[in-house]
Formats: C-alpha cells, sequence, structure tokens
C-alpha cells in the first residue's frame, strides 16, 4: 500500500468521500431513534471512512485523523461508556441498564430514557468504529513495513 | 419446509399467535407489549430502536463487549505471532 503510485483523483475522490460518509455516519447514529439506524452501522460507516483515507492516503496521513496506538483506548472508551451507564443506573437504586433510575437532570423518566439510548447508541458506534479500524491497521502493518 | 410454510399465518394477519395479547398458556405476548408502549416508555419513534437499547439493553451491551473482545484477541494473535 504505497501512496506514491496512487494517482492525484483517487486520493481526492477518496478525501471528499471520506468525509461525506462521516456526516452520514453521525447522520445514521443520531436520526437511530426515528429511522433504520443505530450505533452498529453508524460505527461500521465510521471506520468505513477512516479506512478509505488509510487506504487512499497512504498511512502516515491518516495517522492524523485517528493513529492506530488510539484505537484500542476509543474502543474500550466506548464499551465502557455503555457498560457506566448501566453501573450508573444500578447506583441510582435500579436494575441494570434501568434507564429511570439514572440521575435526572431536570429529565422526566420518558426523557432519561431517550438519552440513555442515545448515550449508549454513541457507546456502541466508537466501539465498532475504532475495533474495525485497528483490526484494519494490524492485518496491514506487514505491508507498510515490507513496501 | 416449502410444506410447512404454507400454514404460515400471512403477514399482517392480526389474528396469528405472534399478535395475541396472551399466548396460549395465558402468559402476555412480547411483541404486542412492545408496539403499544414502546413510544410511552422511551419517547422514541422506532420500536427496533426501543427494543435494541431498551428492552433488551443488557444483550447488545453483550454484543458491544463481543466485538471488543474479537478486536482485542486480533491484535493480541496477530502482534504476539510478528514479534516470534
Amino acid at each position: 500500500m504505497k501512496s506514491v503510485g496512487v494517482s492525484p483523483i483517487v486520493r481526492l475522490a477518496c478525501r471528499c468521500m471520506a468525509r461525506l460518509i462521516q456526516i452520514f455516519a453521525l447522520y445514521v447514529i443520531f436520526h437511530g431513534h426515528y429511522s433504520p439506524g443505530g450505533g452498529f452501522q453508524g460505527g461500521a460507516l465510521l471506520a468505513a471512512a477512516v479506512i478509505l483515507i488509510r487506504i487512499g492516503e497512504g498511512r502516515p496521513v491518516s495517522q492524523v485523523e485517528l493513529s492506530s496506538s488510539a484505537t484500542l483506548g476509543i474502543g474500550s472508551f466506548g464499551a465502557l461508556l455503555f457498560g457506566g451507564v448501566g453501573l450508573l443506573a444500578l447506583l441510582g437504586g435500579g436494575n441494570f441498564l434501568q434507564y429511570d433510575a439514572l440521575p435526572s437532570f431536570g429529565l422526566s423518566p420518558v426523557g432519561l430514557h431517550y438519552w440513555g439510548i442515545l448515550v449508549i447508541e454513541l457507546g456502541v458506534a466508537l466501539a465498532v468504529m475504532a475495533i474495525l479500524v485497528s483490526i484494519f491497521d494490524v492485518l496491514t502493518e506487514d505491508d507498510e513495513s515490507e513496501g | 419446509m416449502l410444506y410447512v410454510v404454507r400454514d404460515l399465518p400471512p403477514r399482517g394477519d392480526v389474528e396469528a399467535p405472534l399478535h395475541a395479547k396472551s399466548s396460549e398458556v395465558g402468559s402476555p405476548a412480547a411483541g404486542t407489549y412492545y408496539i403499544e408502549s414502546s413510544y410511552k416508555d422511551a419517547g422514541t419513534d422506532n420500536i427496533v430502536t426501543v427494543v435494541l437499547a431498551d428492552y433488551r439493553g443488557f444483550d447488545t451491551f453483550g454484543e458491544t463487549v463481543v466485538v471488543f473482545a474479537a478486536g482485542a484477541a486480533c491484535l493480541l494473535i496477530l502482534r504476539g505471532r510478528r514479534r516470534s
């Protein structure tokens, strides 16, 4: 995967496409309450955008956006965000992931469910994105060091 | 299998056991409850999202942990093989 051989047209197309995919991914995540979509799908789209930059621009440039060493940390942060919401509900006196029991910042129980769902979808999206990128990184590490 | 498919209720059949208020043994049916009360419970239009993230939130948490475990295992195995 040498970035030298990639033509400028491909590189420009990758840059444009990656931004569009990222915007669409955010739409899929945040509109999951009203339409098909959610954390898993949006996370896969975010990963697709990052991997497109990795392929088109080569590894050194793409590290600026999301460095390979940060992926596992972001992935664990996403999973822990999900688990943290569940444990916070436990501390509030409810069951695991019972959103009513979360500390309410002036929200009704229904509102707590609404925002709780959004937070855990974000956690899922971060975990899926980071893990997919980290698998891609570890599979293509060899090509980079040899080429 | 095709022979059995002919006996299945048609799509959208309100008389189908799947859409009954309670099952044949008298326990309440989950599907009907979700359709009736998902908006009231969570204020979210998408029933699939409510079932996935609210009623079955623990299941989704397991899925996320599985994805994370898969990534961590890939990292450990492939990095470890490279060093040796």
